[in-house]
């Protein structure tokens, strides 16, 4: 699907109409997960470890079954055998086997008549644990001593002779480093450290299952994407995937956390075991222990700087913890780090490692975040000490279309050069920095995602039309999809109906993740548009009695293509659509692809931030995000995207971390101590669209959803480096860490 | 749980003396039940003290000190100008506490009963030298503010007393209370400092300065106070005030707050907070 190369003259894309979802959340009609119930109903509630890692050696179930009011009660026993694969490790996540991983892993479950009963019957479960040695930190679990989650977990990509908890081993680069580094004026390597965020969503996890014994179920779930719910849920308790028809709840963010399953086939197994209907919802301390936070890293980044800016070499190291099980997004880590620049000479290596944490889930721009903290405030310190301008520095060393990027491909239309341009220029760079104040700024990538899509469009008799997608609505995407499907049927936004349909409703859709779904989804609407317009046209030119090529689609309207074609009275759809019961049927386009043109996106911040030098306490004083979307359809929910990221990496840049002790027991399970930013905490963020179109997608489309998060924390990082006098390089720059750092 | 609704503390008083299992009091709730619903307190006895005539009362007595009831909230106590006036830094902690949401229900009594060493209005009411009305088995007493709790989550109240009512004396001079949190608002203490000074011209004729979350109760630092006394706030006496402040501490470890930072910020905060009542009290 290639770019219209149409940037202007559009009617509905690039205006900024309210979101059809916007009053049903704001008078409390928009149902989430934990809204739906059903007759018979039970409440199920899950039993998790209180250890870090320990052998199960029994699980007495007595006393719990005895209570009143408890109608069953599972344990791994009740799911599929004989699973491999990631279907294992999701099993083995949502419920342990012969071992608790980590704090807070599932060990059992009850379905009760009430949630209170369900809780008490939870005290009454007897657990036989065997604690064990475990490990949280990620450097530790690579030691030579540390204990083994679990053996033969590698892939063979791992080098020899590294410890079992290292699971998968990245390498890629190009040119020679050494040499590249032989070459430089400055050659400085340093070591930094992110912990875990949690993605922070405000809606905890929650579902309502019905599964029979004839292996037919029904699932309502808060989820970013239903198919693949249905797919993991069908494998984990042994049906076939068609018999469990999955909807997608309303969602209270989801930011990747909601990629993965976690209560989903534990609701359906305590259904399937009391033959009722069992809704779960997660308490908030759950939803911190034993769903995914990202993966925290250790980071070694190396750089060789000319004294005229030009980068020579690039060289890191990438050390990525994602839990109990393989999947930290090590590769990405690795790929993201040195995307920005044309670099002749760069090798990056990552390493997955597995500990004693929860199994991590995507987390907006999985991976990218860290690496662009390390990368980018290497080169703000070298700056600093060579004296040359950080942006300038950048720009000359820019990616651009045709430079061979750090992990392989060759760059298509990007725009990196632009947003720093847009950077330069912005009276934010402009300004002097405020008295006491530090200026950072750090550049961003994500790759964006295409993945497989399904979109139909079914015209009603009175000329509006219904638009359903599968993609889960996690950013505005309703409205954004109901602008470009107005855009191209010619008829008012407000005529088109947005409805994320359930698994049996619509074609196989992937997750809403990999900023895929403004791009994919909603070039599959614009094709299913333009399938309905054709089929529109038919209709037109029956009527007629011309060839359907002699009919065109203008303003709403089926028109001649020219005189030669005759002359007609253009044809209003809502004139078509009243008699397609007489002329046809139904009026229904659709379309259906892989699409793999999603377009990179690059990205900016500045960032301005005090130091209370008594204190260690930090202040954000202004910011300002630069970032191409390619194409702005809903500029709105673009520059929403642009502040939720921007605010998620100063929580994770400032205060939010996984705390563990040295029990292995997660102490912040709650949002009292796991600090996001309040609103009081944030400065407005500025926000600046940068169009460079997307040649894979008609309008230019890019994902704006995940790029937005990759700069924040070495932006800020930098800001407060250069208010402080210290370089800091371990995340979260928590006030006692600043204090410390000053005291030297 | 058995819930009850008193109309007298005399009552309340008893329901609790003969109370065996767990029992608490309702104020605002906003500890209460919230550790019920995360499982942490369920209460065999809840005794709602809100229907008691006179709980949501501020009052000034003859003597120009201040009578605030057991049920009074945060918000009812910013919305009260002459408390404001003559107490800003116990009305300004008092409002630190939580949201708008929690400010409407949270009580100064709640505060102090929960028994939290990082209890925002307490050590505001420890430099304001408040006292506690309290009514027991026995008759009712009067304690001051800084003997009521003897360690996290323990009171010095005998099985059976209420707190009916807080007292301040009249407002002699300046008061502040500052607290040290990561974020701008909706966390809790990692260092809490109150005081609370008089002035005969630019010098102090007395004061009295408490910290919190720096020790397992909230302190009153007779050190950081001598400090103050007889000076002008200059840089020496700031400087003993600091190292008084910082010397008192006692405090622990954990995810909020290392040793070493607490006792530092003790320091930093006390500096700051004098100055805000020195202000105060000179206007
Ligand atoms: C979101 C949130 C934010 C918060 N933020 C803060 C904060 O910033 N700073 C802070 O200090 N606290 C904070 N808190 C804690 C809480 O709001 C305060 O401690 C509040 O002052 C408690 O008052 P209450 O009236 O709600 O107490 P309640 O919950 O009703 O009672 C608390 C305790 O006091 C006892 N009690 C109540 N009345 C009496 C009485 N008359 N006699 C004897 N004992 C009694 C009860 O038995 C109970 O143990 C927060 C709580 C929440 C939920």
């Amino acid at each position: 699907m290639a770019f219209d190369e149409k940037t202007e003259g559009f009617n509905v894309v690039g205006t900024r109409p309210d979101r059809p979802d916007g009053i049903d959340k704001v008078t409390g009609r928009a149902s989430y997960g934990a809204d739906a119930s059903k007759a018979g109903m039970l409440h199920g509630a899950i039993l998790r470890s209180p250890h870090a890692h320990a052998v199960i050696k029994s699980i007495n179930l007595d006393k719990a079954l005895a209570l009143k009011g408890v109608k069953g009660v599972v344990t791994r026993a009740d799911f599929a055998e004989g699973l491999t694969g990631e279907n294992w490790n999701v099993l083995e996540n949502v419920m342990a086997g012969e071992k608790a991983l980590y704090d807070g892993h599932a060990v059992a479950a009850v379905a009760a008549t009430s949630q209170l009963i369900a809780r008490d019957a939870l005290k009454l479960i007897e657990v036989d644990y065997e604690p064990i040695p475990h490990v949280t930190d990620v450097d530790k679990a690579m030691q030579p001593d540390a204990p083994v989650i679990r053996e033969g977990q590698a892939s063979k990509a791992v080098p020899a002779g590294m410890h079992p908890n290292v699971v998968d081993y990245h390498e890629s680069g190009h040119g020679d480093v050494e040499a590249g580094f032989a070459e430089a004026d400055l050659v400085m390597e340093r070591t930094f450290t992110t912990e875990a965020t949690h993605q922070g969503y405000i809606e905890p996890h929650a579902c309502l299952a019905t599964l029979g014994g004839d292996g037919r179920g029904e699932l309502w779930c808060c989820t970013q994407g239903h198919w693949n719910v249905q797919k993991i849920c069908a494998a984990l308790v042994g049906i076939e995937q068609s018999a469990l028809r999955v909807t997608a709840s309303e969602i209270g963010g989801g930011f990747g956390g909601k990629t993965a399953v976690f209560i989903e086939p534990v609701a359906l197994a305590l259904s399937r075991k009391t033959n009722r209907p069992v809704k779960i919802a997660m308490p908030r301390a759950d939803v911190f222990k034993a769903t995914g936070p990202t993966a925290s890293t250790s980071m070694d980044v190396k750089i060789g700087l000319k004294k005229d800016g030009t980068m020579t070499a690039a060289w890191g190291e990438f050390r990525s913890q994602g839990g109990a099980f393989p999947g930290s997004p090590f590769s990405f880590t690795a790929m993201c780090a040195f995307a920005p620049y044309a670099l002749e000479n760069v090798k990056q290596i990552g390493y997955d490692v597995m500990t004693n944490r929860p199994k991590q889930a995507a987390y907006r721009a999985p991976g990218s975040p860290m690496a662009a903290f390390a990368v980018e405030s290497l080169l703000d310190e070298m700056c600093n000490q060579m004296g040359l301008d950080p942006l300038e520095v950048r720009l000359k060393n820019a990616s651009k279309q045709g430079t061979k990027a750090s992990f392989g491909p060759t760059w298509d239309r990007i725009g990196l050069v632009e947003c720093l341009e847009a950077a330069k220029e912005h009276s934010h760079y402009a300004a002097p920095v405020p008295e006491g104040a530090g200026r950072g700024i750090s550049c961003g990538f994500w790759f964006n995602h295409g993945g497989e899509t399904s979109v139909t469009l079914a015209m009603s008799e009175d000329g509006t039309a219904q638009l359903m997608l599968g993609t889960p609505d996690i950013g505005g995407s309703r409205a954004s999809m109901a602008m470009m499907a107005a855009e191209e049927l010619g008829i008012p936004y407000e005529h088109v109906r947005a409805t994320v349909a359930d698994t049996a409703t619509l074609g196989y859709n992937e997750v809403s993740h990999g900023s895929r779904v403004t791009y994919a989804s909603g070039l599959a609407t614009i094709e299913a548009a333009r399938d309905t317009v054709k089929k529109l046209c038919a209709r037109a030119a029956a009527k007629w009695g011309i060839d359907e090529d002699a009919v065109v689609w203008r303003d709403g309207c089926a028109v001649p293509s020219g005189p030669n074609a005759g002359d007609f009275d253009p044809l209003p759809i809502g004139q078509i659509c009243r008699k397609m019961g007489a002329t046809g049927g139904p009026i229904v386009g659709h379309y259906e692809a892989t699409p793999e043109g999603a377009g990179v996106s690059f990205a900016v911040h500045i960032v301005d931030a005090t130091v209370d030098r008594e204190t260690g306490a930090t202040s954000v004083d202004r910011y300002t995000v630069i970032q191409d979307a390619g194409k702005a359809i809903h500029p709105d929910y673009v520059e929403g995207q642009y502040q939720g990221g921007a605010a998620q990496g100063i929580g994770w840049a400032l205060n939010e971390e996984y705390i563990y002790g040295e029990d292995g027991r997660l102490q912040n399970a709650g949002f009292l101590d796991y600090r996001i930013p309040v609103a009081s905490d944030l400065p407005m963020i500025d926000t600046v669209i940068v169009e460079v179109p997307n040649p894979g997608h008609p309008y230019g489309v890019r994902g704006v959803g995940e790029t937005s998060i990759c700069p924040p924390l070495a932006a800020i990082a930098n800001a407060v480096s250069n208010a402080a006098g210290v370089r800091m390089k371990d995340l979260p720059m928590r006030p006692s860490r600043i204090l410390d750092a000053l005291d030297g | 749980m058995r819930y009850h609704t008193p109309d007298s503390f005399e009552d309340a008083s008893a329901i609790a003396a003969a109370a065996s299992g767990t029992t608490r009091f309702l104020a605002g709730g906003t500890d209460v039940l919230v550790q019920l619903r995360s499982d942490l307190v369920e209460p065999d006895d809840l005794i709602d003290v809100k229907h008691i005539p006179g709980v949501k009362d501020i009052a000034q007595t003859a003597d120009g000190g201040w009578r605030i009831g057991a049920a009074v909230s945060g918000a009812e106590m910013m919305a009260h100008a002459g408390l404001r006036a003559a107490w800003p830094g116990v009305v300004e902690a008092t409002d630190l506490i939580g949201s708008t949401q929690i400010q409407t229900r949270c009580t100064m009594v709640g505060n102090l009963c929960n028994g939290s060493p990082a209890a925002d209005s307490v050590p505001a009411l420890v430099a304001a030298g408040a006292t506690a009305t309290i009514v027991g088995p026995n008759g009712t007493r009067e304690a001051a503010v800084e003997d009521i709790p003897t360690g996290p989550g323990r009171l010095s109240l005998a099985k059976g007393e209420v707190v009916s009512a807080l007292n301040l004396p009249a407002g002699h001079g300046g008061d502040a209370y500052l607290r040290f949190i990561p974020r701008t608002e909706m966390d809790i203490a990692v260092v809490g400092c109150g005081v609370s000074l008089a002035r005969d011209g630019d010098v102090i004729t007395s004061a009295r300065v408490s910290l919190g979350a720096v020790a397992p109760t909230v302190l009153l630092v007779a050190d950081a106070a001598t400090a103050l006394i007889g000076s002008r706030l200059e840089e020496a006496p700031l400087a003993q005030l600091a190292a008084a402040a910082s010397a008192a501490c006692n405090p622990i470890d954990d995810k909020r707050g290392t040793i070493k930072f607490r006792t530092h910020v003790a320091g930093v905060l006390a500096q700051r907070a004098a100055k805000i009542a020195y202000d105060r009290a000179g206007a």
